[in-house]
């Protein structure tokens, strides 16, 4: 009875192939903690996360001002990327004619696609010059903030927008049949009932922007002196970890996978907050 | 073992045979103690309101219930003689012989050959001369031949809606079942092609068993040769009211329930 | 009735909203437009097909680099396509709604939020040194399976829940087994959408730095084994911006990855609109 056989292999075999998603995390999981526990054995957390000198030559491993330059360059891309994405995304749910939407979803498509070395090319090139103009080289958290922006501008964007489509059309109708202007209706109604999911798009774009390594490396200047302002040159956690990790040896290469299990923390706190927030979006709108 | 004599043949009378047999889903009871013979070569007609069942008792018949999760049978349904639900029963052989049509017709997006091919190849034939004759057989069987066939390299979903509901009957028949379950066949189909499908059914009911489950209750009086009346408890399970031959539910209906229904006071 | 006030904020926010669409689009502009100007007049055929001469001189053409991208995305797609595809007919057709099932999609929605450079450490402490297969292609593609994975699993997964149920019945209904079924009308059905979802990995591969920077090594000579060290056009325009000064060369590096990037958008939602009408017209 081979076609029952086939059945039996097939069903056994995406079975396994089901797995490997789990499989491979585990992997990572286990993989960078395994190299990163030596480092944090030898140097102290307290001392590793806390540090301020990052100095392999003389075996100082502290990351503080990466932790810094990371959580810096975050929140200064946020700052200008979520009111322009949340802006963009009510012109695409609810304000914007069909013929404009057809234009501006491709492009922000497009701005996904968009390789990071062009974007820190572009930075490099366009923005460094012109930031420098303000003080200091150009290479600045200011400068590696501007690029972020405008790459997690599309998360924002589309999650935001998803959110907003997702209200039912009977809440619009209602406020707009108070007499409400179309801005009391998005402001009254729609963003509060929507925010849930907002929330999850800034929340994710924040892992993004923390997780973004090549352009930043070409545009923040990638230097271990703890910043002192937006115009200072500084370095991210991903950054210290692919300029390093290819000439690394011992306790070195064990504090850039520490390094690592930092950054799989930053991620996996906002994971959890942005799944938090897509449920509490999901039921309000099943109460509704 | 009661025999009927319908359509000019002795038919045995209980082809079909439910015994106490109760259905779940998760805990909700959707059938209760449903105990019926289905007489062979011969059309019966499932009848009842919304939400009775009669789709659930359908379903268990070739066990495509088996697909819904949290599902619980209790009982027995015996085709000729035995129990479908058996461990050893293969639910794929059942299902060949237990052939299904659906409420919207549901032709794959391939050519109208390959479609009727499709069971046939699934069961191992492979040869291209068999496979044309298997298609040519059914497509006339189905009384779809004259109109496709000179188009049988064409999408079947460039039918019409009529069409593609006897081309699936048609691809029912390519693998020689013996018993056609049909759940509401026509809900989707305008008058005319209706009236076609019927026809074929008559047509077909001499050499197969036809169980149709329809809300149109013309429909019923129009095809069937018994009819069986189901109902909702208030607990909303679905139970069996009353079932005999359809010119005696139609006529002269026992269970005040079925009366009621059949002259359209409630449904 | 509206007083004057709430018709002027509805104006203000109205311009606000607008702005917010003309910026970002004026972003894109900006950033597309610059590259290709700037990048357009230095592709030329000598360009497309010379090798760069590597170290810290920008001379050369891309060669090399196209056919190390080439072979990275070619080991990659053999191991994640039946890889992905295998995982989402299990997800689609066969788990259960149960705690496994649960655990399988929080992992995949987890390895989808890490970024590429934890997968590069990853593949650098697994691949690069644990089975030594050093600074490589081969390294470079392993890691960039797990990168894709999750986008294939879930893209596919989309195309095959796409299929209309009524099939699956009827098939079932004919007396098919289980994986007959999948395998003779799901899966066919589902094709457009997982070619879609194979380019959208496609156009992810190209893009891609960070993870093949720790796990490929960057050589720029013309690849002659798996074994060996490649750079990709992405890899190629970092090398070119941060350790030579032929920012001509990789402005019209990142020009090729532009067009190729908007070629494949072009495709993908080609294919998505295709792949819509055509399960429109079933239903």
């Amino acid at each position: 009875m081979t076609r029952y056989f086939t059945d039996k292999l097939a069903k056994y075999i995406v079975f396994i192939s089901g797995f490997t998603a789990v499989v491979i995390l585990l992997l990572i999981a286990l993989f960078i903690l395994r190299e990163g526990l030596p480092a944090f054995s030898e140097i102290g957390v307290f001392d590793f996360i806390f540090g301020n000198v990052w100095r392999p030559g003389i075996d100082q491993y502290g990351i503080l001002s990466m932790i810094v330059g990371s959580i810096a360059v975050t929140i200064v891309s946020m700052i200008m990327a979520v009111p322009l994405g949340i802006a963009c995304a009510i012109l695409l749910a609810e304000v914007a004619p069909s013929k404009v939407r057809n234009i501006l979803r491709p492009a922000v498509e497009l701005l996904v696609g968009i390789p990071s070395v062009v974007y820190g090319l572009v930075g490099l090139v366009l923005l460094v010059p012109i930031v420098s103009n303000i003080g200091g080289s150009g290479f600045s958290i200011l400068t590696a903030s501007i690029v972020l922006m405008v790459m997690v501008l599309p998360t924002i964007i589309s999650i935001s927008e998803d959110s907003i489509r997702a209200i039912p059309a009977s809440y619009r109708e209602g406020a707009l049949a108070l007499g409400a202007t179309k801005w009391q209706t998005i402001k009254g109604v729609i963003l509060p009932a929507a925010k849930s999911g907002i929330g999850a798009g800034v929340v994710l774009g924040m892992g993004r922007a923390i997780g973004e390594t090549m352009a930043m490396i070409m545009v923040i200047g990638n230097s271990i002196a703890f910043p002192n302002s937006l115009l200072d040159a500084a370095r991210t956690l991903t950054g210290n970890i692919a300029l390093e990790i290819n000439y690394a040896t011992g306790t070195h290469e064990s504090a850039l996978f520490a390094t690592g299990v930092v950054l799989f923390v930053f991620i996996l706190l906002l994971n959890s907050v942005a799944t938090v927030f897509l449920k509490r979006g999901s039921n309000a709108q099943r109460l509704g | 073992m009661t025999e009927y004599n319908l359509n000019g043949q002795t038919c045995r009378g209980d082809k079909i045979k439910a015994k106490n047999l109760n259905f779940y889903y998760g805990s909700f009871q959707a059938l209760r103690d449903i105990n019926l013979d289905i007489p062979g070569c011969a059309i019966t007609a499932i009848i009842g309101p919304s939400g009775c069942g009669k789709s659930s008792f359908l379903r268990l018949l070739n066990r495509m219930n088996d697909l819904i999760y949290g599902s619980r049978i209790e009982g027995t349904i015996e085709l000729d003689g035995k129990n479908i639900f058996d461990k050893e029963v293969d639910v794929v052989d059942l299902r060949k012989n237990v052939g299904m049509v659906f409420q919207k017709p549901n032709p794959f997006p391939i050519s109208i050959f390959d479609n009727i091919a499709f069971g046939p190849k699934q069961h191992g034939k492979k040869s291209k001369i068999e496979l044309e004759e298997i298609v040519e057989n059914s497509l006339k069987k189905a009384a779809l031949w004259d109109e496709v066939k000179d188009k049988l390299g064409q999408s079947a979903l460039a039918l019409s809606g009529g069409q593609q509901q006897r081309l699936c009957i048609a691809r029912v028949l390519s693998v020689e079942p013996q018993v056609i379950l049909m759940d509401e066949p026509c809900s989707a189909l305008d008058p005319m092609a209706t009236l076609k499908i019927e026809d074929l059914m008559r047509t077909l009911a001499k050499n197969y068993t036809i169980i149709i489950v329809t809300h149109n209750m013309q429909q019923a009086a129009r095809v069937s040769d018994t009819t069986a009346f189901f109902m909702m408890e208030p607990d909303r399970a679905g139970s069996l009211v009353e079932y005999g031959l359809t010119s005696e539910i139609f006529t002269n209906p026992k269970d005040k329930r079925t009366e009621d229904y059949i002259t359209g006071r409630f449904g | 009735m509206l007083n004057v006030s709430a018709k002027q904020t509805q104006k203000l926010a109205m311009a606000g909203i607008w702005g917010g669409g003309v910026i970002t689009l004026l972003l894109l502009i900006v950033i597309i437009g610059y590259v290709l100007l700037q990048g357009l007049p230095g592709i030329n055929w000598e360009f497309l097909t010379t090798n760069p001469k590597g170290g810290l001189s920008g001379e050369g053409g891309i060669l090399s680099t196209v056919v190390s991208t080439l072979y990275l995305i070619g080991i990659t797609l053999v191991l994640l396509v039946p890889i992905g595809i295998g995982s989402a007919v299990y997800l689609s057709e066969y788990a259960p709604n149960n705690r496994l099932t649960r655990i399988i999609r929080y992992g995949i929605e987890t390895l989808a939020g890490i970024p590429s450079i934890i997968f590069g450490l990853f593949g650098y402490a697994l691949f690069v040194t644990v089975l030594s297969f050093n600074f490589s292609i081969l390294s470079g593609a392993l890691t960039l399976v797990c990168l894709l994975l999750p986008t294939m699993i879930t893209t596919t997964e989309e195309a095959l829940k796409a299929v209309s149920y009524s099939y699956r019945e009827a098939a079932l209904a004919l007396g098919t087994t289980k994986w007959q079924m999948i395998s003779r009308i799901v899966l066919p059905s589902a094709i457009p959408g997982i070619v879609t979802a194979v380019i959208l990995c496609i156009g992810r591969a190209i893009g891609e730095t960070a993870c093949l920077y720790v796990t490929m090594g960057g050589s720029a000579a013309m690849p002659s084994s798996l074994l060996e060290g490649g750079r990709t056009l992405s890899l190629h325009v970092f090398y070119l911006a941060m350790e030579t000064n032929a920012m001509d060369k990789a402005m019209a590096t990142a020009a090729v990855l532009i067009i190729i990037i908007i070629l494949i958008n072009a495709l993908t939602n080609l294919l998505a609109g295709r792949f819509q009408k055509r399960l429109k017209g079933i239903s």
